[in-house]
């Protein structure tokens, strides 16, 4: 069990106190409402940008790293196509410095041209660092197109292309922070040696006078059906073949979310999975294989990826692949193959509830989530899950009109 | 009544002023295995390590020991690769291996209630391995291809290149795998050096997370049985360092939009008494957010996404890196802003204010690094495995407290002379 404590401050901030008196630091955990599906696609990459600008000096702080360094702090954040998620953790006797650098960067940015022009450029070296300099780093800038037509998720959150970043503006900035960076479109957590009464009044003495924004958010617009199978091949200076299929499945808040998460857990997590007995030990067609779902909080991909074993074809790769997923839909697991993966999702739970910061971010999701009991109550629904429930859902995920494939092609000659 | 307050000032911060650092406990299995344990934490669940020294390296066999260790979850006499992996996995457990050039080891994450349950089949593993030749192929198939891709990665190569050049190819340290290597693996040779190493002899467990009496005892049913034990960790080999008489390398890549560098020199380890102080230096220049190479190389010029150094300890040495990927257009301009810093640091002294930051920083990371269980397991290894105490964090913390500008300035000038350091590019120049 997890404690925790929760209030919402009068401008909408939402506050969740985990106490835990045997450490001696505090996490401040904050999270914005806020990702890559809300940009504009013309404007795409953006809130990956202003994640970085969000160092860059706030409306009475001009620099944010140095004193929480001074102040025995570390710091970090991370930007997904949901949401922007902001965590430092300290020595619980400077726990105000957090309040206060967290507090002024959400009342306003120094919005300073310098810092704007740094950070396109650290971010267009991010992009190359992560998705052109390396084998198959491009692989999500092809595949979320190919999957999406309509949904914002069809860009990735470094975003469609170097130009975007290039070209924003103080401006854009500006308007973005303004429109969306508000107490009434974030949560926080704090966990640590604290108690729930101090936190609440250090967060009215921080955060209580920053106004609210009533954020206005254009609804996404809902990715129609795929009626239609979808296939891209293109050709990379690489040394292997792999294949990339994307099936469209339910968001992480809907009930079926349990027994997707548990197929992908059934058909690849660890030595004792299908698809690594079937498809890499067995038949050899792969050195590589792996499925998972994208979590995401609108409706998200399942996605199943191999690399090939040299020499073999992409038919009989995709043929191996086939027969794993038609034995799913067509035979009922075994209890205990079920059981298995349940005391998997369990011990994993346990796991990343080591330290007060897994603790934070885990208590930060559940809150998004709109409950945050789900921390504790999550694996009750997992639980729930039977194996019927399993058939059905490789039914109605793994049909051919519902896939997007990528075929990645080795554009060297054989040796 | 809301309270006015002046934003532009940080609240008033307190030093750091005492660290506990909870101790490892020590036992002894029947056959004189040691065994550390560290408590903490409310997670019902534990951490079980078993380390092996490495004391063989053949240059003509240089991947005996990641191999063996990879494979000895591959089958058993009782059981086939798949039975241990549906077992362990039922329990919700996770077994994994690690190696690196001076120990093996071998990690188990269980659940308390399942740890019973769960321990037989990892006893199996290390008793009673019989690496079965169709899993060595998928072992051989697998792991080259995950070579040849990972050698596509500028900084894949950077890494390896630099540790060539600075032990030389024939120490394991130094060792560069080339795919080859892994047509020629051999079962008997991984029967045969499994045999010579993994015996009560030659290995420790560290075991931590939430450790009940019920632990220790279970170890002891299933580890603590198998033949006698004659000794201590033997100390390793000694084996020699030939580092290259060049000093600068380039590996080209056509097309690379980034170079991987790589820029540093062979180096003491933790054991020595300029260690702590050359830690601090290190901070300063590389070893976090607000150092110099991370605020002039990316948050003044942009130059890349990060930029890091550190000061890395090995058994028998260890070695000094700066470590970066950088638009390819910026490489050189980029290693001439690393060579400024370090003269810097040899010309001027560190100020105050900056002093403070680094200080109080190394704290701070000090304190986490002892959030959990796990992590208290690591503080352990690091100082067992070199031969130190728990007086090493004591020393460690002191020096950090205390060390002045002209002290700093004195290690800089002592060990960061540039004309022995070496550098790798990886992309282009």
């Amino acid at each position: 069990m997890i404690n925790f404590t929760t209030r919402t401050l009068s401008n909408g901030l939402e506050v969740i106190v985990h106490e835990d008196a045997s450490t001696p630091l505090v996490t401040l955990n904050i999270l914005y409402k806020v990702g890559a599906r809300d940009e504009d696609p013309q404007r795409t990459g953006f809130a990956h940008l202003f994640e970085h600008l969000m160092f860059g000096g706030s409306v009475n702080i001009p620099d944010y790293d140095g004193p929480l360094q001074l102040a025995g702090g570390d710091n970090n954040a991370f930007t997904n196509n949901d949401i922007t998620n902001y965590y430092l953790t300290l020595p619980i006797q400077n726990i105000e410095t957090g309040f206060w650098l967290e507090s002024d960067r959400m009342m306003s940015l120094a919005f300073s041209e310098k810092s704007l022009e740094v950070q396109r450029n650290v971010v267009i070296e991010e992009f190359k660092q992560r998705y052109l300099n390396q084998p198959y780093g491009d692989v999500w800038l092809l595949l979320r197109p190919l999957a999406y037509k309509v949904h914002p998720y069809q860009w990735a959150t470094i975003g469609k292309d170097v130009s975007h970043i290039t070209d924003a503006s103080v401006e854009d900035v500006r308007k973005f922070f303004f429109r969306y960076y508000c107490p009434d479109n974030a949560l926080m957590v704090v966990a640590g040696n604290v108690k729930a009464d101090n936190i609440f009044a250090l967060a009215e003495k921080w955060f209580g006078e920053i106004q609210r924004k009533m954020v206005l958010r254009n609804p996404y617009p809902a990715e129609p059906e795929q009626t239609e199978y979808r296939e891209l091949t293109v050709e990379r200076d690489i040394p292997y073949d792999s294949v990339y299929r994307a099936y469209h499945m339910c968001s992480r808040l809907e009930p079926e979310f349990y027994a997707v998460d548990l197929l992908s857990d059934i058909m690849s997590r660890g030595k004792s999975s299908r698809l690594y007995n079937s498809l890499i030990k067995e038949k050899k067609l792969f050195t590589e294989v792996n499925a998972y779902p994208t979590s995401d909080f609108d409706k998200g991909l399942f996605v199943i990826e191999g690399k090939l074993v040299k020499g073999i074809s992409m038919k009989e790769a995709e043929d191996g692949m086939d027969e794993v997923i038609h034995s799913l839909c067509n035979e009922s697991i075994s209890a205990d193959e079920l059981e298995k993966v349940k005391n998997k999702v369990e011990s994993t739970m346990e796991f990343s509830e080591m330290d007060i910061s897994g603790r934070a971010l885990n208590l930060a999701i559940a809150a998004y989530m709109g409950d945050v009991n789900l921390i504790n109550t999550e694996l009750q629904y997992y639980r729930k899950v039977t194996e019927n429930d399993i058939q059905m859902q490789a039914s109605k995920l793994f049909r051919k009109t519902n896939c997007s494939t990528l075929h990645y092609m080795s554009g060297r000659k054989a040796n | 009544m809301q309270t006015i307050i002046d934003r532009s000032l940080q609240p008033a911060t307190k030093e750091i002023d005492k660290i506990d650092i909870p101790q490892a406990r020590k036992f002894s299995l029947d056959n004189g295995i040691p065994v550390f344990a560290l408590t903490a934490g409310f997670q019902d669940l534990v951490k079980i390590e078993f380390l092996f020294l490495n004391h063989d390296f053949d240059v003509n066999r240089p991947l005996l020991n990641s191999a063996t260790n990879r494979m000895l979850s591959e089958g058993t006499s009782k059981y086939t690769a798949q039975q241990l992996a549906d077992h362990i996995d039922y329990f919700g457990s996770f077994f994994e291996t690690d190696e690196n050039s001076d120990f093996t080891s071998i990690m188990l994450y269980s659940l308390n209630k399942h740890l019973e349950s769960t321990l037989p089949f990892v006893s199996d593993i290390i008793h009673d391995p019989i690496f079965p030749l169709a899993e060595l192929e998928t072992y051989i198939r697998n792991n080259k291809q995950g070579l040849t891709v990972d050698n596509e990665k500028v900084s894949s190569l950077a890494r390896r290149k630099f540790n060539e050049v600075i032990f030389g190819e024939k120490h394991p340290y130094g060792y560069f795998v080339q795919t080859s290597d892994f047509d020629r693996l051999n079962r008997e040779h991984l029967k045969e050096h499994f045999k010579n190493k993994y015996s009560p002899t030659n290995c420790v467990i560290i075991i931590s997370g939430l450790v009940k009496d019920d632990s220790v005892n279970l170890l002891n049913k299933f580890f603590g049985q198998s033949s006698a034990y004659n000794g201590e960790l033997k100390n390793g080999r000694q084996l020699i360092f030939t580092p290259s008489s060049v000093k600068k390398h380039l590996i080209e890549k056509e097309g690379a939009v980034q170079s991987a560098l790589r820029i540093g020199k062979p180096f003491f380890n933790r054991a020595h008494t300029d260690y702590p102080g050359m830690a601090v230096l290190n901070t300063i220049l590389g070893g976090y957010f607000g150092s110099r190479l991370m605020s002039n190389i990316r948050e003044d010029k942009g130059y890349t996404y990060g930029i890091g150094s550190a000061v890395v300890s090995m058994k028998q040495e260890g070695y000094f890196f700066i470590s970066t990927e950088v638009g390819a257009d910026v490489t050189n301009s980029a290693i001439e802003e690393i060579y400024k810093e370090i003269e810097i640091l040899k010309d001027e002294p560190v100020d105050a204010e900056e002093l403070e930051m680094a200080r109080n920083y190394m704290l701070g990371t000090f304190l986490k690094g002892m959030d959990g269980a796990f992590q208290l397991a690591e503080r352990f290894k690091s100082i067992y495995l070199y031969n130190l105490d728990y007086s090493y964090y004591d020393r460690y913390l002191q020096k950090i407290r205390t060390i002045q500008p002209d002290e700093l300035q004195n290690l800089a000038r002592k060990y960061f002379d540039i004309s022995g350091f070496y550098e790798i590019v990886v992309g282009r120049k």
